[in-house]
């Protein structure tokens, strides 16, 4: 009851909310020591300090009293806040794809959470029709929410309970299937759901945003608009990551599961295939493909559902001078499958040998990727890496590091032969492993030199 | 007959009692009910900005940037759970933001794709300090809030800003104006260009610490809004940490009359600019409601009054001035007859408004619209009969006629309605821009509340009383007592503003109690004598005011009287780096003793008296003066050497 009335005050500010009777959402006049503050009690944020209570005054403004200079307090009315997105039913328009919508929690659709003071979300075909009402020209939107979870919080039980809502719903004869995510691991969830749900009939996209919709120039809305068009319109039958190209709202890319990654921790544009081009640009008019060839749209629903997944698989990210005990401790803990992520072409150093024979001989199945991120592994180039090879070390070739860890542990989740887990390992399912990088498909501009200046000039970023 | 929309226009600016400003009189706002209050903008003096680390103060032209990048900008639920009307406003608008960006001065956080860095600390102890002396209440601890800017001004789409202190009161030598609040906030964009669906902004001045103290409607005439105004910019000058120049002081001018509505006039720049502007705002608002008084005597149900349109594209494609229009719409107001050419402001009538928010909300550049009561002959009325007949037009009818592109239509004659209702309820609540010679132009729908929600992204900061003591130490004198003091010394008050503005009152104390200068002399010499070189000499620098002390300290070393400081001025301003005794050596300045002046005026005497028969020794006494006075200054004051003649 007193987290109802006082929600989130502790200690010093709550007993004097208490001896004063004023509740959260009352109105109230305080007497302090710097004068007279009057306003609205608002609930305040648990990780906040017991010193202070937060008021929103009469212009909108929020403000904290100092609870040591109140000398007195009283509750002069009472007005709770109705936070609410206006619901409106989402309208169902004939001839239009029927696309579902998944929510896993993230800041597609949000509100604010005074328990802490972020952004929770909130989702519903309702609220997001009240929200971005464009979407009802784009699709036929049914939602659900499977479960409410921020980005970190998404793990292997989340993939596979959404491989396999993603093949029931398959079963029933959807168009397309979109997937709200928050975006810090959006690309293993790519990864992971690339894996276990294979031969898909329709696409299915992963979307998020980089800016809570709780603000005016978010990206939500945009990408929302984007993904439900790629996954009721266009012809690309794969798991797909939908964000922003440029940090402008012009156009949004369409990655493979397999091949993204966030490489800004708050840019807009900050998904980025990587040793590849995007399959295809995507904007309100048009879906442009940029690659030429793709898994295509099928009316059939022979989707294979491959939910697996083991826990015991692990990364060891190495840097110069790391000790074998790292890699000793890993094992000992009951690790079955180490990506290991090597420096330059896929080094380690020469101490960390005997580990690694150790933990060969114990079955470990170790697996090099780069720290690089762009490129192959190339591990016949030095003798270390000949070496490593000879002590059980498998090159990936230009497999992403976090790919690597979905795969492995999706492969340890169905076998544990040696032999049966590279044969999985190597061979690519789609595109995790290419055989070819394009020439346009590392790019890191550097700028200050001219040519690029000139291009971040010219072209909208 | 058609009806004469000329006369009804002077008849209307009759009936409203328009008057010049300077024939008004306190009668004549007080029986307009006039009540202003202001929102004073200041930038602070920091060597960054407020929420990241870009340096502050450095701009740049509109051609000069190194890369664009856009955003459209979506209204957003407050934390009470409201839209707010001019975030709908400004999304109906559908307007492409174009932001351009120089590496010098601005980083991935002007643009929201970095959260905000804390929040600058010298930046919230200068605002402190300013609350302080605005004697505002102290908030225990100071909350980040976004308000909402759909304009694109900022590119987050909220300005940051916070709750300083409330409540406080600020003396001006009459009366006590009341202060509701003093706010940091970081500065917006600055606006390139805005055409038709394309703004574009600049991002130099954007993040820059900003403070805005508002004012309760204290003010009851033109004059006190300006004197009002000019005390908060002295007393936030008085800190010495405020920003100067063109643009780093900025308000907004709230006006309404008895029955009006709150209007803001924003971003004045100058102050002086402020009698007119709200001399004309509060008669506009007399104006409208004027006419809702009128409209309101035929239109018997105005909850149910609508418009109804169709498009004359056909008919009137061919006009030549209207050939290129994509479309043509005739809009029929039913009983708006004599509204449209109401007068509103000097120069224009109520169908302005309209035009204004089709330019605004619509897109249309103007011109973008005619109507039945235009001055301008547009449509000849053979073919104004022809589309009252089309529209289903009724004696007593009014008509508009707007053009544009088919896919702005839509928006166009929805705002042509929504303006017409407003007049039936009184005077819309809106911010409008302001023109040099006092007129204004509707700008936005006035946000209200509800556009603010907390900053999820920046924790509070407490501020302790151990802190807020420690600042109170170190504040200069109230502005007020300033001005008391300089009345003692009995220094003529048009001095004033100058060394308000320029902050010199600590000088002048430190010249007087250091260098024995007689109070009033210093503050003319510099109020006046400086005030006026600075005005016609052009140095290399703008012209340091304590080189003044530096001045008096040499003359009073040197024995030199203060008298000739006046004449070293010119030489001064222009080679600032010159040392004193060149300056007195380039002026012609040579060293007598009050013996040596005197004893040249025998032979003046007899020179003056020469063959006359009579001498009046005023006449004299006046000739003679004018004789000794230029090798008399800096060696003898003048009024000594009177008595000596």
């Amino acid at each position: 009851m007193d987290n109802d009335i006082f929600q989130g005050y502790k200690g010093e500010a709550l007993e004097l909310l208490k001896k004063y009777k004023v509740r959260v959402w009352g109105t109230v006049v305080a007497q302090t020591t710097r004068g007279t503050f009057e306003g609205t009690v608002l609930p305040r944020s648990e990780n906040d300090d017991d010193k202070h209570i937060v008021v929103k005054i009469i212009t909108g403004y929020n403000i904290g009293i100092d609870t040591r200079t109140i000398t007195s307090m009283e509750e002069t009315g009472y007005k709770k806040a109705n936070y609410k997105i206006p619901e409106k039913e989402f309208p169902f328009t004939e001839g239009l794809p029927k696309v579902k919508l998944f929510g896993t929690g993230g800041t597609i659709a949000s509100r604010l959470d005074y328990r802490t003071g972020a952004v929770i979300p909130a989702f519903s075909p309702g609220e997001l029709y009240g929200a971005v009402p464009e979407l009802a020209d784009i699709c036929n939107l049914e939602t659900e929410k499977i479960f409410a979870v921020f980005s970190e919080n998404m793990g292997p039980m989340q993939y596979m309970a959404l491989a396999k809502a993603i093949g029931e719903e398959i079963e029933k004869g959807v168009d397309g299937i979109v997937i709200g995510h928050g975006t810090d691991t959006l690309h293993h969830t790519g990864a992971a759901l690339t894996f276990m749900c294979q031969n898909l009939p329709v696409p299915v996209v992963l979307v998020g945003s980089q800016r809570s919709s709780d603000r005016p120039s978010s990206d939500a809305a945009l990408n929302l608009m984007h993904a439900m068009k790629a996954a009721g319109q266009s012809d690309i039958a794969e798991v797909m990551v939908c964000m922003f190209g440029p940090t402008s709202d012009e156009y949004g890319l369409l990655h493979k599961g397999t091949r993204v990654r966030k490489m800004h921790s708050s840019y807009r544009s900050t998904f980025r295939t990587i040793g590849d081009t995007p399959l295809a640009r995507i904007n309100r008019q048009d879906i442009i493909p940029i690659k030429k060839t793709y898994n295509k749209r099928r009316n059939d629903k022979n989707v294979k559902i491959l939910p697996y997944f083991s826990d015991k698989v692990t990364m060891l990210y190495y840097y110069p001078g790391m000790a074998p005990d790292t890699l000793d401790a890993l094992v000992e803990k009951g690790y079955k499958g180490i990506i290991i992520v090597g420096t330059g072409l896929g080094h380690v150093n020469k101490e960390l040998y005997p580990a690694i024979e150790r933990a060969h001989a114990k079955g470990v199945h170790m697996y090099m990727t780069l720290q690089t991120l762009w490129g192959y592994v190339h591990m016949f180039v030095y003798d270390t890496g000949r070496d490593m090879m000879a002590k059980g070390i498998i090159p990936t070739g230009n497999m992403l590091p976090e790919v690597a860890w979905v795969k492995l542990s999706w492969i340890l989740g169905q076998t544990d032969d040696p032999e049966e887990v590279k044969k999985m390992m190597l061979t690519s399912i789609n595109d995790e492993i290419t055989t070819r990088e394009p020439y346009n498909g590392y790019l890191v501009y550097q700028g200050g030199v001219p040519e690029v200046e000139d291009f971040i000039k010219d072209v909208h970023k | 007959m058609s009806f004469d929309s000329r006369s009804n226009y002077s008849n209307s600016k009759k009936k409203v009692g328009y008057v010049p400003r300077n024939e008004a009189t306190q009668e004549t706002y007080d029986s307009l009910g006039f009540m202003s209050g202001l929102e004073v903008h200041q930038q602070l003096l920091t060597n960054e900005k407020l929420f990241c680390h870009c340096p502050a103060g450095i701009f740049h032209q509109h051609d000069d940037y190194d890369a664009e990048l856009i955003r459209h900008m979506r209204p957003t639920l407050s934390e009470l759970g409201e839209y707010d009307g001019t975030a709908l406003m400004e999304f109906r608008t559908k307007k492409e933001i174009v932001y351009r960006i120089n590496n010098e001065n601005a980083c991935t956080y002007e643009v929201d794709d970095t959260p905000p860095f804390p929040i600058n600390m010298d930046a919230l102890e200068k605002a402190l300090e300013i609350s302080l002396l605005s004697k505002l209440n102290i908030v225990g601890e100071v909350h980040i809030t976004r308000k909402q800017y759909l304009d694109g001004s900022i590119p987050t789409g909220f300005q940051r800003t916070a709750i300083l202190g409330v409540e406080g009161e600020l003396e001006l030598p009459n009366k006590k104006i009341r202060l509701i609040q003093l706010s940091i906030e970081e500065d917006s964009c600055r606006e390139i260009s805005d055409i038709g669906h394309t703004r574009v902004y600049k991002t130099d001045r954007l993040g820059m610490p900003l403070i805005e103290t508002v004012t309760y409607p204290d003010f009851v005439n033109p004059d006190e809004v300006k004197e009002g105004c000019d005390y908060i910019r002295f007393l936030n000058r008085s800190t010495d940490k405020v920003r100067t120049g063109m643009g780093a002081g900025r308000q907004d001018v709230n006006v309404s009359c008895r029955g009006g509505s709150r209007v803001e006039i924003k971003g004045v720049a100058h102050t002086k600019w402020i009698p007119e502007l709200t001399h004309n705002e509060v008669f506009r608002q007399w104006s409208l409601l004027q006419i809702k008084d009128m409209l309101l005597e035929s239109i018997d149900q105005p909850k149910d009054w609508k418009v109804n349109h169709i498009s004359i594209k056909d008919l009137m494609g061919s006009n030549p001035q209207l050939l290129e229009k994509e479309e043509i719409i005739a809009i029929n107001l039913p009983k708006f007859e004599g509204a449209l050419s109401y007068f509103t402001q000097p120069n224009q009538m109520f169908a302005d408004e309209i035009s204004t928010r089709l330019k605004v909300i619509a897109c249309i550049e103007k011109p973008n619209m005619t109507h039945s009561e235009d001055f301008r002959t547009l449509i000849n009325e053979a073919q104004w009969d022809d589309i009252k007949e089309l529209l289903g037009a009724k004696e007593g009818d009014s008509q508009v006629i707007v053009w544009g592109d088919m896919s702005d239509m839509k928006t166009a004659i929805e705002t042509v309605e929504e303006r017409c209702q407003m007049a039936l309820e009184g005077v819309p609540v809106e911010t409008r821009k302001s023109f040099e010679d006092g007129t204004t132009i509707f700008e936005r729908v006035l946000p209200g509340a509800d556009r603010m929600y907390p900053d999820t992204d920046s924790a509070p900061i407490p501020l302790e009383d151990s802190y807020i003591t420690e600042l109170s130490k170190g504040l200069p004198t109230d502005v007020i007592d300033n001005y008391k003091q300089l009345k003692e010394w009995g220094v003529s008050d048009e001095v004033y503003t100058y060394i308000f503005s320029k902050n010199l009152f600590p000088l002048i104390q430190k010249i007087i109690a250091d260098i024995g200068v007689k109070p009033s002399y210093v503050c003319t010499f510099l109020g006046h004598e400086v005030k006026f070189a600075e005005g016609h000499y052009k140095g290399p620098e703008k012209f340091n005011h304590e080189k003044v002390y530096d001045l008096f300290r040499y003359l009073k070393d040197s024995g030199i009287t203060f008298e000739i400081a006046e004449k070293m001025l010119p030489e001064l301003i222009e080679h600032p780096k010159m040392d004193f005794e060149s300056i007195l050596t380039s002026i012609n300045f040579r060293k007598y003793t009050k013996e040596e002046i005197l004893s040249k005026l025998p032979l003046l005497y007899d020179k003056f008296a020469d063959g006359k028969k009579e001498v009046s020794k005023v006449k004299m006494k006046n000739w003679v003066m004018g004789k000794l006075r230029n090798i008399a200054i800096g060696n003898i004051e003048l009024s000594e050497l009177s008595k000596d003649i």
